[in-house]
C-alpha cells in the first residue's frame, strides 16, 4: 500500500485556483520529486497536506486513513512531517532543543515531573539528549549542539529544519526546497545525506526542488506542476525529457 | 556543571545573601523601621514580576492585566485566613492554606481569562488582559460576603445586611479588614524561591520548550505535533498562579485590604510590567533585581524631595539603556567572561 495516496486534491483563494485536480502515489521508501515553475502551487500543496491549509476538494490518504482536513498538530501525530521554503527554526532555541522540541510527543513526561525534576525527567531527558545527538550527526551539526539556531549559517539552517523533522520520527517527510541558498558543494553533501535518510531511517521523501542537479540525481519519480495542475508524472528520466515538460519548464 | 544550572544557582544564592545580608542589618539596629516596612512589599513585586516574565519572556505575549490576579490571589488568600483564624491557630500552617487557596483561585482565573484572551495577538492581546485586570477589580470592589448564625451571606452590588455579630468577609469598596499579619520577610523571601524553581525548572522542561517554541515560530511547532492551546494555556495560568501567590503574601501584609486603583488597577500592572522590561525579558533574575531597586530607589530618594522623581526617571532611563541598546549588549558580550571563549552560546540568551 502507499504511504501517501493523494486524490483529486484541490483549493481556491478566492478566484484563484492554486491546486486544482492533484493526485499521486507515493510508496514506502520512494524519493519523489515534485517540481513546477514558481507559483505553481508546490508550497501550496504540501501546506494541504500538513493541514496549514484545509483543501477546497480531494482526499489524502496516509498509509490508508484519511487525514484530510485534520489540524497540523493531529497530521504530525499521524507520521508527516516537513521543511519549510521560508526557514522556520525556534530562533532563541539552541540546536539542540530545536531537534529537542520534535523529539517532544515521543519522549513524554509530564509538566509536573519537569517542575519536581522527578526521576523519570533526567531518565527522558538523558534520552531525549542522546537522541537529539544522534540526529544532529547525520546532519553533521553535533558540534554546534549548544549555539542558538538564529546563528547557524543559512546551509546549516535547512539542515537543522530537517533534523527537527525527522525528530518526531515520521513515516513521510516533506522537503520544501531544501537546497535554496546552498552552493554547489552543499548540494552535492545533501543529496547524500537526504539518501542516506531514506536508507537508514526507512523514510518515504517528497520534496520541492528547483535544483535539476538534486532532483535527476537523486528523485526515483517526479510530478511537473504547472499552474496548479499536473503537467507529467512518473519516473524521472522520463519525465525530464518530456517535451511538455521541457517547453512549460525546463527552457529551451 | 551545565551553564543553565550554574545560571540558576547563582540567582538562588544571590537572593539568599540578599536576605542574610538583611537580617544582620535588622539585628544590628541598622535598618530603618521605614525600611523594613518596604521588605515585604519588594518580595511581594518580586514574585509578580516572575510570574509576570514568565508570560512576557517566556509565552511571548503581553499582558497588562496581572495585578488582576494579584488580586484574586490576595482577596481569595485573605478570605480564608479569616474564616479560619479561629480554628487555625498556627500561623505559618494558615498562611500555608491562604496561599494555596490563593494561587488556585489566581490559577482558575488565569485559565478562565486564557481561554478567550489567548486566541488574540499581540496588542490586542495586551488591551483584552488590561481590560480582564480592571474587570476584577471592579468586581472585587461590589463583593460582600458576610457569615453569621444564618450561614454564609453574598451579593454582587447591593449591600447586604448580617447579624451584629456576624463576620464581614469581603465588604464591598470597604475590602477585608483585620486581616492577620502572617507575611515576613522570612515568607517572602521563602516564596520567591519556590517561584524561581518553578519557572526555572518548568522553561527547562519538556513542556517549557513546547512554550518557547510557539513564542519562536507558531507554525514550526504545530508542525512537529505541540499542542499550541495546551502549552500557552499553561504558561498563561502557571503565570497568573504566581501573581495570586505575590497578591496573598501582599494582602497578608496589611491590616486592611482594599482594591483600589492604586493596588490593583493597571498602574501596578504597568509597574510590574517596567520592572519586566528594565530587568531583562526572559531573566528572572533580572526581574527581582529591577523590583528590588525600583522599590527602593524613591525612598531612598525621599530626602531630594524635588528631585525624586527626575532621578527616578533617569535610573529608568540608563537601566533600559543598559539592557536593551545594541550597543551596550556587545559592549556587554565583549567584555563578559563567556564572551571571551568564542561563540555566543544559547544560554546566554535567557
Ligand atoms: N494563502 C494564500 N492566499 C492567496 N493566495 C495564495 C496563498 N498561498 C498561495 N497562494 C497563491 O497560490 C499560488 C501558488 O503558490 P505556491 O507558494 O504554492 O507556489 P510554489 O509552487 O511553491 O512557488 P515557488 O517555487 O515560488 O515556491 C501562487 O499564485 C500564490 O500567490
Ligand atoms: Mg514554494
Amino acid at each position: 500500500m502507499a504511504v501517501l495516496e493523494v486524490k483529486n486534491l484541490g483549493i481556491s483563494f478566492g478566484g484563484l485556483r492554486a491546486v486544482d485536480g492533484f493526485n499521486v502515489s507515493i510508496e514506502k521508501g520512494q524519493l519523489y520529486g515534485l517540481i513546477g515553475p514558481n507559483g505553481a502551487g508546490k508550497t501550496t500543496i504540501f501546506n494541504m497536506l500538513t493541514g496549514v491549509y484545509k483543501p477546497t476538494d480531494g482526499t489524502i490518504f496516509l498509509d490508508g486513513v484519511n487525514i484530510t482536513g485534520r489540524k497540523t498538530t493531529e497530521i504530525n501525530k499521524a507520521g508527516v512531517a516537513r521543511t519549510f521554503q521560508n526557514i522556520r527554526l525556534f530562533q532563541e532555541l539552541s540546536v539542540l532543543d530545536n531537534v529537542k522540541v520534535g523529539l517532544h510527543n515521543g519522549h513524554a513526561y509530564s509538566t509536573i515531573t519537569g517542575i519536581l525534576r522527578l526521576p523519570k525527567y533526567r531518565r527522558s531527558e538523558r534520552r531525549m539528549d542522546a537522541r537529539a545527538l544522534e540526529l544532529l550527526k547525520v546532519f553533521d551539526l553535533d558540534g554546534e549542539a549548544e549555539l542558538l539556531a538564529s546563528n547557524l549559517p543559512y546551509g546549516k539552517q535547512r539542515k537543522l529544519e530537517i533534523a527537527r523533522a525527522l525528530a518526531t520520527d515520521p513515516k513521510l517527510l516533506l522537503l520544501d526546497e531544501p537546497a535554496a541558498g546552498m552552493n554547489p558543494n552543499e548540494t552535492q553533501e545533501l543529496m547524500k545525506t537526504i539518501r542516506f535518510v531514506r536508507d537508514n531511517f526507512d523514510m518515504t521523501i517528497l520534496l520541492i526542488e528547483h535544483d535539476m542537479k538534486l532532483v535527476s540525481g537523486i528523485c526515483e519519480k517526479l510530478t511537473v506542476l504547472n499552474f496548479g495542475q499536473v503537467l507529467a508524472q512518473g519516473d524521472t528520466a522520463a519525465v525530464l525529457n518530456d517535451p511538455e515538460v521541457i517547453k512549460a519548464y525546463l527552457g529551451e | 556543571m551545565k551553564k543553565t544550572t550554574r545560571d540558576h544557582l547563582i540567582t538562588f544564592g544571590l537572593v539568599v545573601v540578599v536576605y542574610l545580608i538583611v537580617q544582620l542589618l535588622i539585628a544590628t539596629g541598622n535598618m530603618s523601621s521605614l525600611m523594613q516596612g518596604l521588605l515585604v512589599p519588594m518580595c511581594t513585586y518580586s514574585i509578580v514580576a516572575i510570574g509576570l516574565n514568565l508570560c512576557v519572556g517566556y509565552l511571548g505575549e503581553l499582558s497588562i492585566g496581572h495585578a488582576g490576579f494579584m488580586c484574586v490571589g490576595a482577596f481569595s488568600g485573605a478570605v480564608v485566613s479569616k474564616l479560619l483564624s479561629e480554628t487555625v491557630t498556627n500561623g505559618i500552617l494558615l498562611f500555608v492554606i491562604a496561599l494555596a487557596v490563593g494561587t488556585l483561585m489566581a490559577a482558575l482565573c488565569g485559565f478562565l481569562i486564557g481561554i478567550p484572551v489567548l486566541r488574540l495577538r499581540g496588542d490586542y492581546l495586551a488591551i483584552v488582559t488590561l481590560a480582564f485586570g480592571e474587570i476584577i477589580k471592579n468586581i472585587i470592589n461590589v463583593l460582600y460576603i458576610g457569615k453569621d448564625s444564618q450561614g454564609f451571606h453574598f451579593s454582587l452590588s447591593n449591600p447586604i445586611e448580617i447579624e451584629e455579630e456576624g463576620l464581614w468577609l469581603i465588604n464591598g469598596a470597604k475590602g477585608i479588614a483585620k486581616i492577620t499579619h502572617l507575611s515576613s520577610f522570612t515568607i517572602g523571601v521563602v516564596l520567591i524561591l519556590i517561584s524561581l524553581f518553578v519557572v526555572y525548572n518548568l522553561v527547562n522542561s519538556r513542556s517549557g520548550r513546547a512554550i518557547m517554541a510557539i513564542r519562536d515560530n507558531r507554525i514550526s511547532a504545530e508542525s512537529v505535533g505541540i499542542n499550541i492551546t495546551k502549552y500557552k494555556l499553561m504558561a498563561f495560568t502557571i503565570s497568573a498562579a504566581i501573581a495570586g501567590a505575590g497578591g496573598v503574601l501582599y494582602a497578608h501584609n496589611l491590616s486592611t485590604v482594599t482594591a483600589t486603583p492604586a493596588n490593583f488597577g493597571y498602574n501596578m500592572s504597568i509597574m510590574i510590567l517596567v520592572f519586566v522590561v528594565l530587568g531583562g525579558i526572559g531573566s528572572f533574575r533580572g526581574s527581582i533585581i529591577a523590583a528590588v531597586l525600583l522599590t527602593l530607589l524613591p525612598e531612598l530618594l525621599r530626602g531630594l524631595s524635588d528631585y525624586r522623581m527626575l532621578i527616578y526617571s533617569i535610573v529608568l532611563i540608563a537601566m533600559m539603556l543598559f539592557n536593551w541598546s545594541p550597543r551596550m549588549k556587545d559592549f556587554r558580550a565583549a567584555h563578559s567572561l563567556k564572551g571571551r571563549f568564542g561563540k555566543k552560546t544559547a544560554k546566554e540568551a535567557e
